[in-house]
């Protein structure tokens, strides 16, 4: 317990890292995915394809090889970023496949036959997303993209092998200096576990919030 | 137009054929209705009534042959052809209503949305509708808090709310429970006497005979007879259509 609080300042700096980290690969994560999730469902084949292959790289190769490309290819490749942006970037377009395939779930809960009811009544396109599609595919996306919020959290632990200076690496480096792992690990466990269950917390508020009243 | 017909057909297909890969759903079709009056079609499951239904708003794309709604061929897609489906109202067998919109919601949404009618007289010429359909005591419910029959009757005034200058109906009454589907015919009953024009297709051969003007036999993809009631019922020309009639008659 010492050992932690003897280091408060730099594992409290460490921690905003993780915060930071979270919320702007976050927010992207959901706007990109939503992005892909329109791509995917549109009418252009090419998008659909482009949003498709999309989703399947980026769910089939591990976060840890896209940090480790990012981090070594891309500056011999002459585009240079500091550490914790190229991070936020890959843990961004990262979860931006999860965020797609949790939305396309939501929007695939909507009965087709809606669509084509409003079809039939002489909604645009547009005027069918806005109306129709968002308001009950968010209903049904809210605890799936909590999910992939508190996933994010933990993979954003995966920035500390490439060398940014977010909680996980500074409670390792606390600990080399300490050795005490056992309070040390598991205070910081604890701290992911509260972000994590403030996430569940929050979806479930938002969710309950936008039910549908039956 | 022509010199055969005085009047502009409200529904014309010349025609018209549509395959699902190698199924042949439609052939040749050749439908005419004329405004105010009521279609009723008949025929056994498979036969294409669903997608004849259908292809009046291009909901199915048709791949040969003329439609024409009130004198204009459909459009092909885009800003027209949502206008067109504005004109044509269509009520499905599962009601298909927004679940997450009240029933009032369901009602107003398409006349603010499409015909840029201010909300509050959305809001009141919907309650109209609502009060004339009988269900003006659940506008404020959602759609899954209301039966079977009260979700047809509100998707009807839902339809109605864009003053469609025709109204399609597939198989109204075939998700409902028997009881309820007095209450939803009522309705398409009254619908008709005030001259709208509909093209119904149903099992209800009560409703055929005492609502139609024509009824259209479908059989395999085409039209195999088509008569006012009375003849279709009492005078059955085809031996499919006989056929037909004792099957869903018997019981
Ligand atoms: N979207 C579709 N794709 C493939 N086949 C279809 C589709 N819709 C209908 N069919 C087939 O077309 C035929 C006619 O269907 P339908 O128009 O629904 O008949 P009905 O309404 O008279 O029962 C049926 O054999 C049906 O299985
Ligand atoms: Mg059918």
């Amino acid at each position: 317990m010492q050992a932690l609080l003897d280091n408060l300042d730099p594992l409290l700096r460490a921690l905003g890292t993780t915060v930071t980290i979270t919320l702007v690969a976050g927010v992207a994560a959901l706007v990109l995915g939503t992005l892909v999730t329109i791509a995917r469902v549109s009418p252009v084949p090419v998008l659909r394809g482009a949003a498709f292959c999309y989703v399947q790289f980026f769910v089939n190769v591990p976060l840890l090889a896209l940090l480790l490309l990012a981090v070594f290819a891309l500056p011999d490749a002459g585009l240079i970023m500091p550490l914790t942006t190229t991070a936020v970037v890959v843990l961004a377009v990262y979860e931006a496949a999860y965020v797609a395939e949790a939305v396309r779930s939501g929007v695939n809960t909507i009965p087709p036959g809606q669509l084509e009811a409003a079809r039939a009544l002489g909604l645009r396109l547009p005027q069918i997303l806005r109306l129709v599609v968002v308001p009950q595919a968010l209903r049904a996306v809210v605890q799936p993209l909590g999910n992939v919020m508190i996933a994010l959290v933990m993979n954003s632990a995966l920035a500390a092998t490439v060398g940014v200076v977010e909680l996980t690496s500074a409670v390792n480096k606390v600990n080399l200096v300490e050795a005490q792992p056992i309070p040390i690990f598991a205070g910081a466990g604890l701290v992911y576990m509260a972000i994590a269950l403030a996430i569940g917390l929050a979806a479930g508020r938002i969710e309950k919030k936008v039910a549908i009243a039956r | 137009m022509s010199a055969t017909s005085p009047v502009t057909p409200m529904v014309s297909m010349r025609g018209v054929d549509k395959h699902f890969g190698a199924l042949h759903v439609l052939r040749g079709i050749d439908l005419e209705v004329a405004p105010r009056e009521v279609v009723v079609v008949v025929g056994p499951s498979g036969s294409g009534k669903s997608t004849l239904c259908r292809t009046i708003n291009r909901l199915e794309v048709v791949d040969a042959g003329e439609i024409r709604v009130d004198g204009e061929p459909l459009p092909a897609e885009g800003a027209a052809l949502a206008r067109l489906r504005a004109d044509v109202g269509m009520v499905f067998q599962q009601f298909n209503l927004f679940g997450h919109r009240t029933v009032l919601d369901n009602v107003a949404m398409a006349p603010v949305a499409v015909r840029r009618t201010p909300k509050k007289e959305a809001g009141e010429r919907g309650m109209a509708l609502l009060e004339r359909v009988g269900i003006a005591d659940k506008a404020h419910r959602h759609p899954a808090e209301l039966s079977g029959g009260q979700q047809q009757r509100a998707a009807i005034a839902r339809a109605l709310a864009m003053q469609p200058k025709v109204m399609l109906f597939d198989e109204p009454t075939s998700a409902l429970d028997p009881e309820m589907v007095g209450e939803v015919l009522d309705v398409m009953t009254g619908l008709a006497a005030e001259g709208m024009t509909m093209v119904v297709v149903t099992h209800e051969m009560g409703f055929a005979r005492r609502v139609a003007d024509r009824v259209v036999f479908m059989d395999a993809g085409q039209v195999v007879e088509q008569a006012p009631p009375a003849e279709f019922f009492d005078a059955t020309r085809s031996e499919r259509a006989r056929a037909f009639l004792a099957s869903v008659l018997q019981h």
